[in-house]
C-alpha cells in the first residue's frame, strides 16, 4: 500500500501505457477479448485516481504527492510530477472520459488492436501534461498526445467526404483535417517550443517549482540578446499564447477544430472536446499567467477580446451549421470562451477575490464542458451510426421514434446550455461574475453570444426530434441501446449532481486557485 | 588486459577473409559466419559502452603498440564519451544490416566480406588516438564503399554515384591530410599521438589556415553543404545494407573526424571560423529539408534528410557550447540508428514493390504492418517528437543555439546578440518541413488505397527483417524515454572538448 501511495502519480501516468503495452501482445482477431481489456484496463487508471482523489487534502498548500527522479539532468530537467486542486480535478476528468469513450468505440470493428493501443497512449499522454511539474516534461507530454489523435483522425475518421486543396486536388476529408490538426498544432507549439528552450538556456533549470521564482528574475540573461529585457520576455509570452489559444481553441486559431471534430470517430471526437482542449486552457493556468504574470495583466484585454470573439463568433457560427457534429464542434468554441474570458479577468485581476471567483468559475467550465461536449458527440455519435447522416435537414420529429434517446439529448443540451440545476450554469455564473467588475463591457458582449448559445442549442433539439417525423426513418431507427445507456448515464449523474451540489469539486479547486490567484 | 578495441576493430575483418574461405555457392554457411561475427562485434561494443567507468572519464580500453617509431606512428586506440556511443552504433548497424541482407543471392560472399572491411575502417577511425591510423582508417572504410555500390547498387545508377562517392571522398581527405601533415611538421613533437598533439598549442597563424582545410576535408562525409550532393545520389545508388551503413556510420564519421582533428587539436582555429561553419550547417538544416520536400523517389527523400540532420550535427558542433556538444554527440547516434531504420523499411519496401515513386506506392500497411509501424516511429524521431531519441538530441542543440554568443568558449561571436536566437527560430522551421514530408511519405506508401499491381503480389517480410527493425526502434524509443543512458556518457566526453578549448 506505501508502495502505491508514493508512487501514485506514476502508477496513474503509467498504467494506460502498461495497459496498451498488455493489448499488444494479445492476438488481433480477438476482437472482443481487445475491447473488454482495454475497457477493464482503463478502469485502473480511474481506480488509482480516485485513491488520489480521497487521499488529496484540499485545504493543504501547493503540490501533493510530490515524485521527482533524475531524467535529463544534462540539461536541468527531471521527472517531476506533482498534483495540486487544478491538475487534479483535470485527472478525474481524463481517467472518467477515457473509460467512456472506448465503450463508445465498441462499435469500431476495423484494427482494432491497434485503435485501442493509441487510445490508451493518448491517456498517458495528455495525463502527463496534467501531472507534471516539469517545463520539459509538460511538452513531452503536451506533444506526445499529438501523434495517436493524428493517427485516430486519419485511419478511423469518417469515410465519407471529399475536400479540394488549392491545386484542385481532391483529397479524402480525414486526411485533409487530421493534416491541418497536426500542422497547425505542431505549428503553434513550434513558438512555445523555441520558448521553452530559452528559458531553459538562460536559467539553466526547467523545474516548474524553481522557475516561478528564478525566471521573473532573470532580466541580465536576457539582455544577451540585444533587445532589452522586457521584449524578449514579451515575445515569449506570445509564443507561449499563440500555442496555447490555438489548443483551446480562441478565435482566430479555431479553424482546425470543427474538421477534426467532424472527421474523427465517435469517441475521438469526445476525447478531442472532453480532455485536448483542456490542455490549453491548463496552459495557460499552470505556466502563461505564473511565468508571466506581468505580461499576462498587461495583455488581459487582448485576450479579453479573443475570448469574447471566441463565444460571440463560436454562437454564431454553430447557429449557421447544417451538419450535426459541426454544430457541437462550434459549441466548443463558444464554451470554451468562457473559459479564456475567466483566465483573461484572473490574469486582470490578480490579487483580487475577483480573480479567485473568475478562476475557479473556468476551471469549473474546463470540467463541465468535459462532461457535457463528450456527452453530446457521444449522442450526434448514436444517432449517426443509425442514419449514417449528420445533416440537421434530414432529421425531424424523431422523438416520437426514439423517446429515451430524446429526453437525453434535451437532458445533455441543456446542460450544454447552462441551465440552473444544471453543471454548465454554476461554472459560466462564476466566470461572468468574477469577469464583470473587471472586464465589464467584454462580458456584457459575451452575454450576446449566451443568447445565441440557446438558439443554437434549440435549433439542434428542434431539427432532429420535433417537427414533421421524417417518414424515411420509421423502421430504421432504433432506439439507444444498453452499451450506449451505460456511456451516457455516468455523464448524466455527474451534469446533475454538479448542477445541484458543485461544492465537492469547487473546494478541491479553490484551494489552489487561491494559493495561485488569490 | 584483454585488448577489447582491437577485437572489435578487427573482427569484422578477420570475419571478412574467412569469408573466402568458403566456397562461394554455399549461401548458408557464408550468411551463419556473417550474422556470428556481427552479433559477436555488437556484444563486445556493448560491453565497451557499458563498462565504460564515467566517474573516471578520459580515454579507456586504450592500447598502444610502436608501429613505425622512425615517424613516431603507433597503433593507439582508446574510447572516451564521445566515441563510445558511435562504436556501438556501428555494431548495431553490422548486425540489422546483415539480417536485413539475408536474401542477397548475387555473390554473398563478396558482398559481406567488403561489407565487413568497411566495417572494419570505420569502427578503427572510430576508436583511433593516432592520427595517422585514423587516415589509415578512413580510407579502408572509403574502398569498399565503392565496390559495394558499383556491383551490388541500383542498376541505373551504380557507376555514377560510386564514381562521384569516392572522388568526393578522397579529394576530402586529401585536403584533410594537408592540415594534419601540417599539424605533424608544425608541432615538433615528432609523434601521430593526437593525445601528444593536443597540447601542441600551435601557433594561431598556423591553426587559422589549417583548421579550415582540416574540417571541410572531413566534414565532406559529413554531408556539410555545399558538398552534400554525393551523399543522396550515394544513397539511393546503394544496396540496403550499404545505405544503412553509408548514411548510419560513414556520415558520422565525417562529422566525428571533423570534431576529433579539426576542433580537438586546433580549438582556436575552430573559434576563429565558428561564425563561417554555423552558417553553413544552418543551410544544411534548412535547405536539406526544403530538397527532401520536394523529392518524389521514397530514398531520395531519406537521403536529403540525412543532409538536414548531419546538418544538425554540424549546428551543434558550431554553437561552440556545452550543451551544443552533448546535443551533437548524441544526434549523431541517434541519427544513425534512425537512419539505419529508414532504409532498412525502404528497402524492404523496394524489394518488394519494385518501385520507389511514392506517388505509385500505397497502401502498404496491409502487407507489411510492422515495416509501417517501425518506419513511422523513424519519422517521429526525425520530426524531433518528445519522448524519442530525436528530441533528447536536438533539444540541447537548439539551448546552445540561443546562447551561442554567450558561451565562454565562444569568444569570437561577430554577429548581434539577437542572430543566434534568429537562427534557432529558422532552424526549428526545418521541424515543421520535416513534418510535413515525412507525414505525405507515410501517408502516400503505407495508407490509402493499394495500387492495383500490387494486390497479391507483394509478400510479407521475414523474422530476420522484423528482428532488425525491432531492435532498431527499440533504441530509438529508449533512448529517448531514458535519455541517462547515453548522455552522462556523452558529457563526459565534452567535459574533455570543453577543457581543450580553454574552458571549465
Amino acid at each position: 500500500m506505501d508502495f502505491i501511495h508514493d508512487n501514485i502519480l506514476t502508477l496513474v501516468l503509467f498504467s494506460p501505457a502498461a495497459v496498451a503495452l498488455v493489448l499488444l501482445f494479445l492476438p488481433a482477431e480477438e476482437k472482443g477479448l481487445l475491447r473488454w481489456t482495454a475497457f477493464t484496463g482503463s478502469l485502473v487508471p480511474l481506480a488509482l485516481t480516485l485513491v488520489l482523489w480521497f487521499g488529496f487534502d484540499a485545504s493543504a498548500e501547493g503540490f501533493q504527492f510530490e515524485i521527482q527522479a533524475l531524467w535529463y539532468d544534462a540539461i536541468g530537467s527531471s521527472y517531476h510530477l506533482g498534483v495540486d486542486g487544478i491538475s487534479l480535478a483535470m485527472v478525474l476528468l481524463t481517467t472518467l472520459l477515457v473509460p467512456l469513450a472506448i465503450l463508445a468505440s465498441y462499435s469500431i470493428d476495423d484494427k482494432i488492436k491497434a485503435y485501442m493501443i493509441l487510445f490508451l497512449l493518448l491517456e498517458t499522454g495528455m495525463l502527463g501534461v496534467f501531472l507534471s511539474l516539469d517545463l520539459l516534461i509538460f511538452f513531452v507530454f503536451y506533444e506526445i498526445g499529438l501523434v495517436p489523435m493524428y493517427f485516430l483522425i486519419n485511419l478511423w475518421g469518417s469515410e465519407k467526404g471529399e475536400r479540394k486543396l488549392w491545386g484542385g486536388m481532391t483529397v479524402p476529408a480525414r486526411t485533409y483535417a487530421s493534416f491541418k490538426f497536426m500542422v497547425y498544432t505542431m505549428g503553434a507549439s513550434l513558438g512555445l517550443l523555441l520558448a521553452i528552450q530559452m528559458i531553459g538556456a538562460v536559467t539553466g533549470t526547467f523545474d516548474l517549482i524553481e522557475l516561478y521564482e528564478v525566471w521573473q528574475t532573470s532580466d541580465a540573461s536576457l539582455e544577451v540578446f540585444g533587445l532589452g529585457a522586457a521584449t524578449v520576455r514579451s515575445i515569449a509570452f506570445w509564443a507561449f499564447v499563440v500555442a496555447f489559444a490555438l489548443k483551446v481553441p480562441v478565435w482566430p486559431f479555431h479553424t482546425w477544430l470543427p474538421d477534426a471534430h467532424t472527421e474523427a470517430p465517435t469517441a475521438g471526437s469526445m476525447i478531442l472536446a472532453g480532455v485536448l482542449l483542456k490542455l490549453g486552457a491548463y496552459g495557460f493556468i499552470r505556466l502563461v499567467i505564473p511565468l508571466y504574470p506581468a505580461e499576462s495583466q498587461t495583455f488581459a484585454y487582448a485576450l479579453a477580446f479573443l475570448a469574447t470573439m471566441a463565444i460571440v463568433f463560436g454562437a454564431f457560427a454553430a447557429y449557421g451549421q447544417r451538419d450535426f457534429k459541426r454544430l457541437v464542434a462550434y459549441s466548443s468554441v463558444n464554451h470554451m470562451g468562457f473559459v479564456v474570458l475567466g483566465i483573461a479577468a484572473a490574469a486582470l485581476a490578480q490579487g483580487t477575490e475577483h480573480a479567485t471567483i473568475a478562476m475557479n468559475g473556468a476551471v469549473l467550465q474546463m470540467f463541465n464542458h468535459g462532461l457535457s461536449a463528450a456527452g453530446m458527440f457521444f449522442l450526434v455519435g448514436v444517432i449517426y451510426d443509425r442514419t449514417h447522416t449528420r445533416d440537421l435537414e434530414a432529421y425531424g420529429g424523431l422523438f416520437a421514434l426514439v423517446p429515451v434517446y430524446g429526453g437525453i439529448l434535451i437532458f445533455t443540451s441543456m446542460a450544454s446550455l447552462g441551465l440552473p440545476g444544471l453543471n454548465g450554469f454554476v461554472s459560466e455564473f462564476l466566470v461572468v461574475r468574477g469577469a464583470w467588475p473587471v472586464l465589464t463591457g467584454f462580458t456584457a458582449l459575451s452575454m450576446l453570444g449566451l443568447l445565441f448559445t440557446g438558439a443554437y442549442i434549440l435549433k439542434g433539439i428542434k431539427s432532429t426530434l420535433h417537427g414533421p417525423l421524417n417518414t424515411h426513418w420509421v423502421g430504421h431507427l432504433t432506439e439507444i441501446n444498453k452499451r450506449e445507456l451505460f456511456v451516457i448515464a455516468p455523464l448524466m449523474v455527474l451534469m446533475l449532481w454538479l448542477g445541484i451540489w458543485p461544492a465537492w469539486l469547487l473546494s478541491v479547486i479553490n484551494g489552489a486557485v487561491s494559493a495561485l490567484f488569490g | 588486459m584483454f585488448p577489447i578495441l582491437s577485437v572489435i576493430v578487427f573482427t569484422p575483418l578477420v570475419a571478412g577473409l574467412l569469408l573466402f574461405l568458403i566456397p562461394g555457392e554455399r549461401h548458408s554457411e557464408i550468411r551463419a559466419t556473417a550474422l556470428a561475427a556481427a552479433a559477436f562485434t555488437l556484444l563486445l561494443s556493448l560491453l565497451v559502452y557499458f563498462g565504460y567507468d564515467q566517474g573516471a572519464a578520459g580515454y579507456q580500453f586504450t592500447e598502444k603498440y610502436d608501429w613505425l617509431p622512425a615517424l613516431g606512428v603507433s597503433y593507439y586506440v582508446g574510447v572516451d564519451g564521445i566515441n563510445a556511443p558511435l562504436v556501438l552504433l556501428t555494431g548495431l548497424v553490422m548486425f540489422t544490416g546483415v539480417l536485413i541482407s539475408w536474401g542477397i543471392d548475387d555473390r554473398p560472399r563478396e558482398f559481406f566480406a567488403f561489407l565487413f572491411i568497411l566495417a572494419t575502417g570505420v569502427l578503427g577511425v572510430f576508436v583511433a588516438l593516432d592520427l595517422f591510423m585514423l587516415f589509415f582508417f578512413y580510407e579502408i572504410a572509403v574502398f569498399p564503399m565503392y565496390l559495394l555500390i558499383a556491383i551490388w547498387g541500383w542498376k541505373q545508377t551504380r557507376e555514377y554515384a560510386a564514381m562521384k562517392l569516392t572522388l568526393y571522398l578522397f579529394i576530402g581527405s586529401v585536403i584533410a591530410l594537408v592540415g594534419a601533415l601540417g599539424m605533424y611538421f608544425t608541432s615538433g613533437l615528432g609523434t601521430f599521438d593526437m593525445i601528444a598533439l593536443e597540447a601542441a598549442d600551435f601557433p594561431l597563424e598556423f591553426q587559422s589556415w589549417a583548421f579550415p582545410v582540416v574540417f571541410l576535408g572531413f566534414a565532406v562525409l559529413g554531408g556539410i553543404f555545399p558538398f552534400h550532393n554525393w551523399s543522396p545520389d550515394g544513397h539511393v545508388a546503394a544496396p540496403t545494407a550499404v545505405s544503412m551503413f553509408h548514411a548510419g556510420v560513414l556520415m558520422k564519421l565525417g562529422a566525428f573526424a571533423a570534431l576529433r582533428v579539426g576542433m580537438m587539436l586546433l580549438p582556436e582555429g575552430a573559434q576563429m571560423w565558428m561564425p563561417v561553419i554555423i552558417v553553413f550547417a544552418m543551410i544544411n538544416v534548412v535547405y536539406g529539408a526544403f530538397i527532401a520536400m520536394v523529392q518524389t523517389d521514397f530514398k531520395y527523400v531519406i537521403g536529403y534528410s540525412s543532409v538536414s540532420h548531419m546538418g544538425l550535427v554540424m549546428l551543434g558542433l558550431a554553437t561552440l557550447s556545452r550543451n551544443g556538444f552533448i546535443g551533437a554527440g548524441v544526434q549523431m547516434f541517434s541519427h544513425g540508428v534512425m537512419t539505419a531504420l529508414f532504409f532498412a523499411a525502404v528497402g524492404m519496401v523496394y524489394d518488394r514493390a519494385h518501385t520507389r515513386d511514392i506517388n505509385k506506392l500505397g497502401g502498404m500497411v496491409r502487407y507489411m504492418p510492422l515495416v509501417a509501424v517501425a518506419f513511422i516511429i523513424g519519422g517521429l524521431v526525425s520530426m524531433g517528437m518528445p519522448g524519442l531519441s530525436g528530441f533528447v538530441a536536438e533539444f540541447p542543440i537548439f539551448m546552445g543555439l540561443w546562447t551561442a554568443s554567450t558561451s565562454p568558449i565562444n569568444t569570437n561571436w561577430p554577429y548581434a546578440g539577437w542572430v543566434a536566437p534568429l537562427m534557432a527560430v529558422l532552424a526549428a522551421l526545418s521541424i515543421v518541413i520535416t513534418a510535413s514530408y515525412i507525414l505525405r511519405v507515410i501517408r502516400k506508401v503505407f495508407f490509402g488505397p493499394i495500387p492495383a499491381e500490387f494486390e497479391g503480389h507483394i509478400g510479407p517480410i521475414t523474422a530476420l527483417d522484423k528482428i532488425a527493425l525491432v531492435v532498431l526502434a527499440a533504441v530509438l524509443v529508449l533512448l529517448g524515454v531514458f535519455p541517462r543512458l547515453m548522455v552522462p556518457l556523452v558529457e563526459t566526453g565534452v567535459d574533455n572538448v570543453i577543457r581543450l578549448f580553454g574552458g571549465a
